[in-house]
């Protein structure tokens, strides 16, 4: 496998200005991204997730040669974001997904034609391309449509469309679907997973939305406060994480909480109650013949820690 | 030179695209147009009131300080119209999409001049050509090869000088975002300067816009040639001809100046 | 009353707070004043006095009116934009006087920014130039009045071209139109007394001189006695013909807005 992004050791700084008194203002050195080492290959779909602030639009600033770092080395497809920006450019497509990137008051069509100029895509490479990607992502109902007239799901649809028309190494997408409805959703997920895996287009997506990960990602950093905090795949990022599991009992009648040596009731709803365990501490089993022994059960079952809980306890424990 | 034709090319490109985004509000695009050709008459007004009061000004002819008039909106408004858009930069970093430009295979002077492109600004161009083309018809000039040359020479060198301006003082919004207006001191002021001979300025002043703010090359020297006028203050007669250099400087500056505001931008982010 | 004043108030502290534009806009009005000064100058150079004015009067007169400019340099109002966007329905509904709301957040606004852009280019001014102004506290006064008035004026004014807005539906080629008229006609590009006799008696008689011509005038003591009554009352009447013309056309546009639902 060859890496596509390089990150070594890289930093970014910022100076603000933090109010001091009535007049006087303090400069601070504040690190958006500390000491960062990263490599994704050729082909890799990587979640970069983390909470507000963490540092995942900086990095995706330098990476695109928006930003350069205060420090370390950024390779991407083998160049210098600083130095090469117009060339990086020509090799990297990127989403934002609350700011598009088409001509507001023209034809979506239009903007296509546009970007052809702008990347400066030779005639045939681009019909080939466009025709393909219209295909894909069903564009051609609205093709003719002016962009301020689209749906906010059309709309997405268009701009993947035009950051994938020059044939990028590399797909930047941030917060792909936000605002989205869920069949869109589903759409512009299942698009993504087929572009890297038919055309072999790396992908690095920055999300809230943790389902997104879930479907789509073989791989996911979390980074806070400038450092990355996991990398790994989904997978095991919750067996590292997600060590609770949580038995819901539905008893015959409604009873006080029970108590379970090894686990704690952390909901009751009625007769149904939510009790948390560390499997590291006690097993399902134990917990199980516990709640048995005490009360009378109807129902039961085990619920696996979703990604979101997962996350979150990363984020309040780094 | 490969460079420039693609950037041009570009230019070319963008631009058409918003003109016809543009019509796609047409009324107003044309009410503004017809209200932009006579907003120029303002300032012809205040020379043709004063040529009212008095028959000359610091020995200039009401025909002569109209040729002033028509040689500096010609350049003036050549450059509002393709390259002032870029005094906008500072709204591009508050909002953030300055970082759109920079994603984009391509310069970010000639994304953010194409993409706002008004094709309605061309109203004041229109306005300032017709009172040229009148100047010139009246104007009582023995046409020589050389004035000619000179001649031609003024609206380009113009245009870039002034252009030159609006881009430096731009690219000084890259590090006070509020510093707008202190540009425009320096492109309508200049403007507003140079549609009357320099004479009647104040020395300091006459300094500053020869040799600061060379916006006295724009037209007042050249037009000493073209014209036939002595020099009241008796600069050497090159002075006359270097307003082409004078725009080549300004254009490297300009260049400069850019580059290093979109480096100050990328080593700091918005 | 006290509701108006909050907005006044609040107005004046909006604009204060933008501190790198003011100095910019201030540097601004400063190199144009130097510039009208000397294009001024160089008519001085031939003739003693133009219209009532002589050298010092000219020059005075275009350090002081920079001030001026911020007033009339827009020929409408920020409502232009409610109407345009149809926000203003919400502002009908309020149980505020629309008119009076954004006459009291306008003083606000164009006080300061009148007082604050006129001094300063008026003080560098008078470090080059032989500047006149009066001391008699008695003549600042009525100045000051003066001023306001013309302030009072020029929103008038700016507020009719703003209710135009619910006609035509864009404010844009409208309000360069009457920028453009105002700035002539109110002697903020040459003093009126430069006009030729015609265009000044027109001047005179249009509503724009007592926007900055008259205040300005007033200020170098052209005016004295019941000669300056007469010009406040001028001002007055203006006022009030145009702030009762904004009522008339405000109360058409809302009955139109209640009619087509908004």
């Amino acid at each position: 496998m060859t890496a596509v992004i390089e990150l070594d050791r890289v930093s970014k700084d910022f100076v603000v200005m933090r109010k001091k008194g009535r007049l006087r203002r303090e400069r601070m050195t504040v690190a958006a991204v500390d000491d960062i080492s990263l490599r994704i290959d050729t082909g890799e779909l990587v979640g970069y997730i983390g909470p507000n602030g963490a540092g995942k639009s900086t990095t995706i600033k330098m990476l695109t040669g928006i930003l350069v770092p205060s420090s370390g080395t950024v390779r991407v497809v083998g160049l210098d974001p600083q130095r090469r920006r117009v060339e990086l450019a020509s090799r990297i497509g990127v989403v934002f997904g609350q700011r598009t990137q088409l001509w507001w008051d023209l034809p979506l069509i239009d903007s296509f034609d546009l970007l052809r100029h702008v990347y400066r895509v030779p005639a045939d490479r681009h019909r080939a391309n466009l025709r393909r990607f219209v295909d894909l992502l069903e564009l051609e109902p609205f093709l003719h449509s002016p962009v301020r007239q689209l749906s906010l799901g059309q709309r997405m649809r268009g701009d993947l469309c035009a950051a994938l028309l020059h044939d990028p190494a590399i797909l930047y997408l941030d917060e792909p679907t936000i605002g989205l409805d869920v069949v869109s959703k589903a759409r512009v997920r299942e698009f993504l997973a087929q572009v890297n895996r038919d055309e072999g287009v790396t992908i690095l997506l920055t999300t809230h939305d943790l389902s997104d990960v879930e479907r789509l990602c073989s791989r996911l950093v979390v980074i806070d406060h400038g450092h990355v905090i996991h990398d790994g795949t989904v997978a095991e990022i919750k067996t590292m994480f997600g060590d609770t599991r949580t038995v819901v009992v539905d008893l015959e009648e409604a009873g006080p909480s029970l108590v379970v040596p090894g686990a704690e009731v952390v909901e009751v709803d009625g007769p149904r109650q939510w009790l948390r365990f560390r499997r590291s501490e006690v097993t399902a089993a134990e917990v199980i013949a516990a709640v048995v022994g005490q009360a009378r059960v109807r129902d039961l079952s085990i619920e696996e820690p979703d990604i979101e809980d997962v996350v979150t306890r990363i984020y309040t424990s780094g | 030179m490969a460079e420039l034709a693609t950037t041009l090319h570009l230019y070319r490109v963008l631009a058409v695209a918003k003109v016809r985004a543009d019509w796609q509000y047409r009324s107003q695009f044309l009410l503004y147009m017809t209200t932009q050709f006579f907003i120029t008459f303002l300032d012809f007004l205040q020379i043709a009131v004063i040529f009212g009061a008095v028959d000359s000004l610091a020995g200039w002819s009401l025909l002569e300080v109209v040729f002033l008039y028509a040689t500096s909106g010609m350049a003036f408004y050549l450059g509002d119209a393709f390259i002032s858009q870029v005094e906008r930069v500072g709204g591009y970093i508050k909002a953030g999409t300055f970082d759109a430009l920079l994603i984009r295979p391509a310069g970010t002077l000639v994304q953010i001049c194409a993409n706002d492109f008004a094709f309605r600004r061309l109203g004041k161009l229109l306005q300032a050509s017709i009172v040229m083309v009148i100047v010139l018809a009246r104007l009582d000039v023995e046409w020589t090869p050389g004035r000619l040359v000179v001649f031609a020479l003024m609206i380009p060198s113009g245009t870039v000088i002034f252009s030159s301006i609006w881009v430096i003082g731009a690219s000084i919004t890259f590090w006070t975002v509020d510093s707008g207006e202190l540009a425009n001191t320096f492109t309508y002021g200049g403007n507003f300067a140079t549609q009357y001979p320099l004479d009647i300025l104040g020395t300091w002043l006459r300094r500053f816009l020869t040799l600061v703010v060379p916006t006295a090359f724009v037209n007042y020297f050249p037009a000493l040639y073209v014209l036939g006028k002595p020099d009241p203050f008796g600069a050497p007669g090159w002075v006359r001809f270097i307003s082409p250099l004078v725009a080549l400087t300004m254009a490297v500056a300009a260049r400069a100046a850019w580059t290093g505001a979109v480096r100050h931008y990328r080593s700091t982010g918005s | 009353m006290r509701l108006y004043w909050e907005v006044l108030r609040r107005g004046f502290r909006r604009y204060s707070t933008y501190r790198a534009a003011t100095l910019a806009g201030l540097f601004t009005n400063t190199v144009f004043g130097f510039l009208k000064a000397y294009i001024l100058l160089a008519v001085y150079e031939q003739r003693d006095v133009v219209g009532g004015f002589d050298a010092t009067d000219a020059v005075t007169f275009s350090f002081v009116t920079q001030g001026f400019f911020v007033m009339l340099g827009a020929g409408h109002l920020e409502l232009a934009d409610r109407i345009q966007s149809g926000d203003v329905v919400t502002d009908l509904y309020r149980p505020v006087d629309l008119q009076a709301w954004w006459l009291a957040q306008d003083l606000g606004r164009i006080a300061f920014q009148v007082a604050l852009r006129g001094c300063v280019p008026f003080l560098v001014g008078s470090l080059v130039f032989d500047l006149d102004i009066t001391s008699d506290p008695a003549l600042i006064a009525a100045f000051a009045l003066s001023a306001l008035l013309g302030i009072v004026v020029s929103f008038g004014h700016r507020f009719l071209v703003t209710l135009t807005t619910f006609w035509l539906l864009d404010y844009r080629g409208t309000s360069q139109v009457a920028t453009v008229v105002t700035m002539f006609f109110s002697g903020m590009i040459l003093p009126i007394g430069f006009f030729p006799d015609w265009l000044e008696a027109l001047a005179r008689a249009l509503p724009y001189a007592a926007m900055l011509q008259l205040p300005v005038e007033v200020l170098l003591g052209k005016h004295t006695g019941s000669d300056l009554l007469a010009l406040l009352g001028v001002q007055v009447l203006w006022a009030v013909l145009l702030l009762a013309g904004g009522r008339v056309l405000l109360s058409a546009a809302s009955r139109k807005l209640v009619i087509q639902g908004g």
